[in-house]
Protein backbone atom coordinates (compact mmCIF):
# COMPACT_ATOMS: atom_id res chain seq x y z
CA UNK A 1 0.00 0.00 0.00
CA UNK A 2 2.82 2.37 0.85
CA UNK A 3 4.51 1.74 -2.50
CA UNK A 4 1.28 2.42 -4.38
CA UNK A 5 0.60 5.62 -2.50
CA UNK A 6 4.18 6.80 -3.07
CA UNK A 7 3.82 6.17 -6.80
CA UNK A 8 0.51 8.05 -6.87
CA UNK A 9 2.09 10.97 -5.00
CA UNK A 10 4.94 11.23 -7.49
CA UNK A 11 2.55 11.11 -10.47
CA UNK A 12 0.34 13.77 -8.90
CA UNK A 13 3.30 16.04 -8.17
CA UNK A 14 4.45 15.63 -11.77
CA UNK A 15 1.07 16.74 -13.09
CA UNK A 16 1.03 19.74 -10.75
CA UNK A 17 4.50 20.71 -11.97
CA UNK A 18 3.28 20.43 -15.57
CA UNK A 19 0.37 22.73 -14.72
CA UNK A 20 2.77 25.32 -13.33
CA UNK A 21 5.08 25.09 -16.34
CA UNK A 22 2.00 25.54 -18.54
CA UNK A 23 0.87 28.63 -16.67
CA UNK A 24 4.28 30.21 -17.15
CA UNK A 25 5.00 29.17 -20.73
CA UNK A 26 1.65 29.39 -22.53
CA UNK A 27 1.18 32.50 -24.69
CA UNK A 28 -2.29 33.76 -23.77
CA UNK A 29 -4.73 33.69 -20.88
CA UNK A 30 -7.08 31.04 -22.23
CA UNK A 31 -4.30 28.57 -22.97
CA UNK A 32 -2.77 29.19 -19.55
CA UNK A 33 -6.11 28.49 -17.95
CA UNK A 34 -6.48 25.33 -20.01
CA UNK A 35 -3.13 24.04 -18.76
CA UNK A 36 -3.62 25.12 -15.15
CA UNK A 37 -7.16 23.85 -14.66
CA UNK A 38 -6.99 20.42 -16.24
CA UNK A 39 -3.52 19.32 -15.20
CA UNK A 40 -3.84 20.62 -11.66
CA UNK A 41 -7.21 18.92 -11.13
CA UNK A 42 -5.75 15.61 -12.29
CA UNK A 43 -2.64 16.09 -10.14
CA UNK A 44 -4.55 16.85 -6.96
CA UNK A 45 -6.90 13.98 -7.75
CA UNK A 46 -3.90 11.60 -7.84
CA UNK A 47 -2.53 12.99 -4.58
CA UNK A 48 -5.80 12.67 -2.69
CA UNK A 49 -6.17 9.15 -4.04
CA UNK A 50 -2.70 8.47 -2.61
CA UNK A 51 -3.92 9.60 0.82
CA UNK A 52 -6.94 7.31 0.54
CA UNK A 53 -4.74 4.35 -0.43
CA UNK A 54 -2.25 5.08 2.35
CA UNK A 55 -4.65 5.34 5.28
CA UNK A 56 -6.92 2.49 4.14
CA UNK A 57 -9.78 3.45 6.45
CA UNK A 58 -13.48 3.85 5.62
CA UNK A 59 -13.93 7.32 7.13
CA UNK A 60 -10.81 8.60 5.35
CA UNK A 61 -11.99 7.03 2.10
CA UNK A 62 -15.32 8.84 2.37
CA UNK A 63 -13.52 12.11 3.00
CA UNK A 64 -11.20 11.47 0.04
CA UNK A 65 -14.20 10.73 -2.17
CA UNK A 66 -15.80 13.98 -1.00
CA UNK A 67 -12.76 16.09 -1.85
CA UNK A 68 -12.41 14.41 -5.25
CA UNK A 69 -16.05 14.95 -6.20
CA UNK A 70 -15.90 18.53 -4.99
CA UNK A 71 -12.72 19.31 -6.94
CA UNK A 72 -13.98 17.72 -10.15
CA UNK A 73 -17.27 19.62 -9.88
CA UNK A 74 -15.87 23.04 -9.03
CA UNK A 75 -12.73 23.28 -11.17
CA UNK A 76 -14.54 23.44 -14.54
CA UNK A 77 -17.13 25.87 -13.18
CA UNK A 78 -14.45 28.19 -11.82
CA UNK A 79 -12.49 28.03 -15.09
CA UNK A 80 -15.58 28.80 -17.13
CA UNK A 81 -16.49 31.78 -14.95
CA UNK A 82 -13.00 33.28 -15.22
CA UNK A 83 -12.84 32.66 -18.97
CA UNK A 84 -16.20 34.34 -19.47
CA UNK A 85 -15.28 37.43 -17.52
CA UNK A 86 -11.85 37.59 -19.19
CA UNK A 87 -13.50 37.48 -22.60
CA UNK A 88 -15.71 40.40 -21.68
CA UNK A 89 -12.76 42.39 -20.36
CA UNK A 90 -11.13 41.76 -23.73
CA UNK A 91 -8.15 39.65 -22.73
CA UNK A 92 -5.84 39.59 -25.75
CA UNK A 93 -5.63 36.36 -27.76
CA UNK A 94 -2.39 34.88 -29.01
CA UNK A 95 -1.13 36.57 -32.17
CA UNK A 96 -1.25 33.30 -34.13
CA UNK A 97 -4.79 32.42 -33.06
CA UNK A 98 -6.62 30.96 -36.05
CA UNK A 99 -10.27 31.52 -35.13
CA UNK A 100 -12.32 33.14 -32.38
CA UNK A 101 -15.68 31.45 -32.70
CA UNK A 102 -17.34 33.66 -30.09
CA UNK A 103 -16.52 36.82 -31.99
CA UNK A 104 -19.71 38.68 -32.85
CA UNK A 105 -21.95 36.35 -30.87
CA UNK A 106 -21.63 38.04 -27.50
CA UNK A 107 -23.37 41.29 -26.84
CA UNK A 108 -20.59 43.28 -25.19
CA UNK A 109 -22.93 45.58 -23.31
CA UNK A 110 -25.69 43.31 -22.01
CA UNK A 111 -23.53 40.13 -21.91
CA UNK A 112 -26.18 38.12 -23.71
CA UNK A 113 -25.07 35.25 -25.96
CA UNK A 114 -26.74 35.26 -29.38
CA UNK A 115 -26.77 31.83 -30.98
CA UNK A 116 -28.25 32.76 -34.34
CA UNK A 117 -26.40 31.55 -37.42
CA UNK A 118 -24.96 34.81 -38.76
CA UNK A 119 -22.35 36.48 -36.60
CA UNK A 120 -22.53 40.18 -37.28
CA UNK A 121 -19.38 42.20 -36.88
CA UNK A 122 -21.22 45.27 -35.68
CA UNK A 123 -22.24 43.58 -32.43
CA UNK A 124 -18.90 44.66 -31.04
CA UNK A 125 -19.97 48.18 -31.77
CA UNK A 126 -21.78 49.84 -28.91
CA UNK A 127 -23.93 52.10 -31.05
CA UNK A 128 -25.22 49.18 -33.09
CA UNK A 129 -26.01 47.29 -29.90
CA UNK A 130 -28.06 50.14 -28.54
CA UNK A 131 -29.99 50.43 -31.76
CA UNK A 132 -31.15 46.84 -31.39
CA UNK A 133 -32.40 47.08 -27.81
CA UNK A 134 -36.19 47.06 -27.47
CA UNK A 135 -36.29 50.39 -25.61
CA UNK A 136 -34.85 52.28 -28.55
CA UNK A 137 -37.03 50.81 -31.28
CA UNK A 138 -39.34 53.45 -32.62
CA UNK A 139 -43.04 52.78 -32.05
CA UNK A 140 -44.92 52.26 -35.30
CA UNK A 141 -48.48 53.52 -35.86
CA UNK B 1 10.78 2.73 -2.22
CA UNK B 2 10.95 0.17 0.52
CA UNK B 3 7.81 -1.19 2.13
CA UNK B 4 6.92 0.10 5.56
CA UNK B 5 6.05 3.48 6.94
CA UNK B 6 6.14 6.53 4.75
CA UNK B 7 8.66 8.37 6.91
CA UNK B 8 8.70 12.13 7.13
CA UNK B 9 12.29 12.36 5.89
CA UNK B 10 12.16 9.68 3.21
CA UNK B 11 13.36 10.24 -0.33
CA UNK B 12 9.93 10.24 -1.96
CA UNK B 13 8.58 12.66 0.63
CA UNK B 14 11.40 15.12 0.01
CA UNK B 15 11.12 14.70 -3.76
CA UNK B 16 7.39 15.42 -3.80
CA UNK B 17 7.78 18.43 -1.54
CA UNK B 18 10.61 19.80 -3.73
CA UNK B 19 8.57 19.35 -6.92
CA UNK B 20 5.58 21.09 -5.35
CA UNK B 21 7.81 23.92 -4.18
CA UNK B 22 9.15 24.47 -7.70
CA UNK B 23 5.58 24.40 -9.03
CA UNK B 24 4.54 26.95 -6.40
CA UNK B 25 7.44 29.19 -7.42
CA UNK B 26 6.43 29.08 -11.10
CA UNK B 27 2.78 29.86 -10.29
CA UNK B 28 3.90 32.73 -8.09
CA UNK B 29 5.95 34.10 -10.98
CA UNK B 30 2.79 34.25 -13.08
CA UNK B 31 0.97 35.90 -10.17
CA UNK B 32 3.57 38.66 -10.04
CA UNK B 33 4.07 39.08 -13.79
CA UNK B 34 0.60 38.29 -15.20
CA UNK B 35 -0.33 41.17 -17.49
CA UNK B 36 -4.08 41.23 -16.76
CA UNK B 37 -6.21 40.68 -13.69
CA UNK B 38 -7.71 37.36 -14.91
CA UNK B 39 -4.15 36.03 -15.33
CA UNK B 40 -3.54 36.70 -11.66
CA UNK B 41 -6.83 35.08 -10.68
CA UNK B 42 -5.86 31.93 -12.57
CA UNK B 43 -2.43 31.91 -10.93
CA UNK B 44 -4.02 32.33 -7.50
CA UNK B 45 -6.34 29.41 -8.17
CA UNK B 46 -3.37 27.24 -9.15
CA UNK B 47 -1.55 28.28 -5.97
CA UNK B 48 -4.47 27.20 -3.78
CA UNK B 49 -4.64 23.90 -5.66
CA UNK B 50 -0.93 23.41 -4.97
CA UNK B 51 -1.62 24.20 -1.32
CA UNK B 52 -4.19 21.41 -1.23
CA UNK B 53 -1.53 19.09 -2.69
CA UNK B 54 1.02 20.11 -0.05
CA UNK B 55 -1.52 19.58 2.73
CA UNK B 56 -2.24 16.08 1.42
CA UNK B 57 1.48 15.20 1.31
CA UNK B 58 1.91 16.52 4.83
CA UNK B 59 -1.13 14.53 5.95
CA UNK B 60 0.52 11.35 4.72
CA UNK B 61 4.01 12.07 6.00
CA UNK B 62 2.84 13.12 9.47
CA UNK B 63 0.30 10.27 9.64
CA UNK B 64 -2.44 12.62 10.85
CA UNK B 65 -5.57 12.18 8.69
CA UNK B 66 -7.23 15.12 10.46
CA UNK B 67 -5.41 17.50 8.13
CA UNK B 68 -7.56 16.31 5.21
CA UNK B 69 -10.34 18.52 6.61
CA UNK B 70 -8.08 21.52 6.11
CA UNK B 71 -7.62 20.46 2.48
CA UNK B 72 -11.40 20.36 2.03
CA UNK B 73 -11.78 23.85 3.50
CA UNK B 74 -8.99 25.30 1.38
CA UNK B 75 -10.51 23.85 -1.80
CA UNK B 76 -13.91 25.30 -0.88
CA UNK B 77 -12.59 28.78 -0.11
CA UNK B 78 -10.57 28.72 -3.34
CA UNK B 79 -13.69 28.03 -5.41
CA UNK B 80 -15.71 30.77 -3.72
CA UNK B 81 -12.84 33.23 -4.08
CA UNK B 82 -12.47 32.49 -7.78
CA UNK B 83 -16.17 33.01 -8.46
CA UNK B 84 -16.15 36.25 -6.47
CA UNK B 85 -13.11 37.51 -8.39
CA UNK B 86 -14.78 36.68 -11.70
CA UNK B 87 -17.93 38.55 -10.69
CA UNK B 88 -15.80 41.52 -9.72
CA UNK B 89 -13.87 41.52 -13.01
CA UNK B 90 -17.07 41.28 -15.03
CA UNK B 91 -18.86 44.04 -13.12
CA UNK B 92 -15.84 46.30 -13.41
CA UNK B 93 -15.87 45.76 -17.19
CA UNK B 94 -19.58 46.55 -17.39
CA UNK B 95 -19.52 49.69 -15.30
CA UNK B 96 -16.48 50.94 -17.16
Amino acid sequence: MVDLSEALLVVGAAFLLLASVGIVRMPDLFMRMQAATKASTLGVGFMILAAGVYFDDLTISIRVLLVTIFLFLTAPVAAHVIARSAYFVGAPLWEHTVIDELRGHYDRRTHVLHTDDEPTEDRDDLAATEARTPDDTPIES
Amino acid sequence: MTAGEFAAGSFVNNLVFAVLLVAMYLAFMRLVRGPTLPDRVVALELITTLTVGIIVVYTISSNQPVFLDAAIVVALVSFLGTVAFAQYVERRARDG
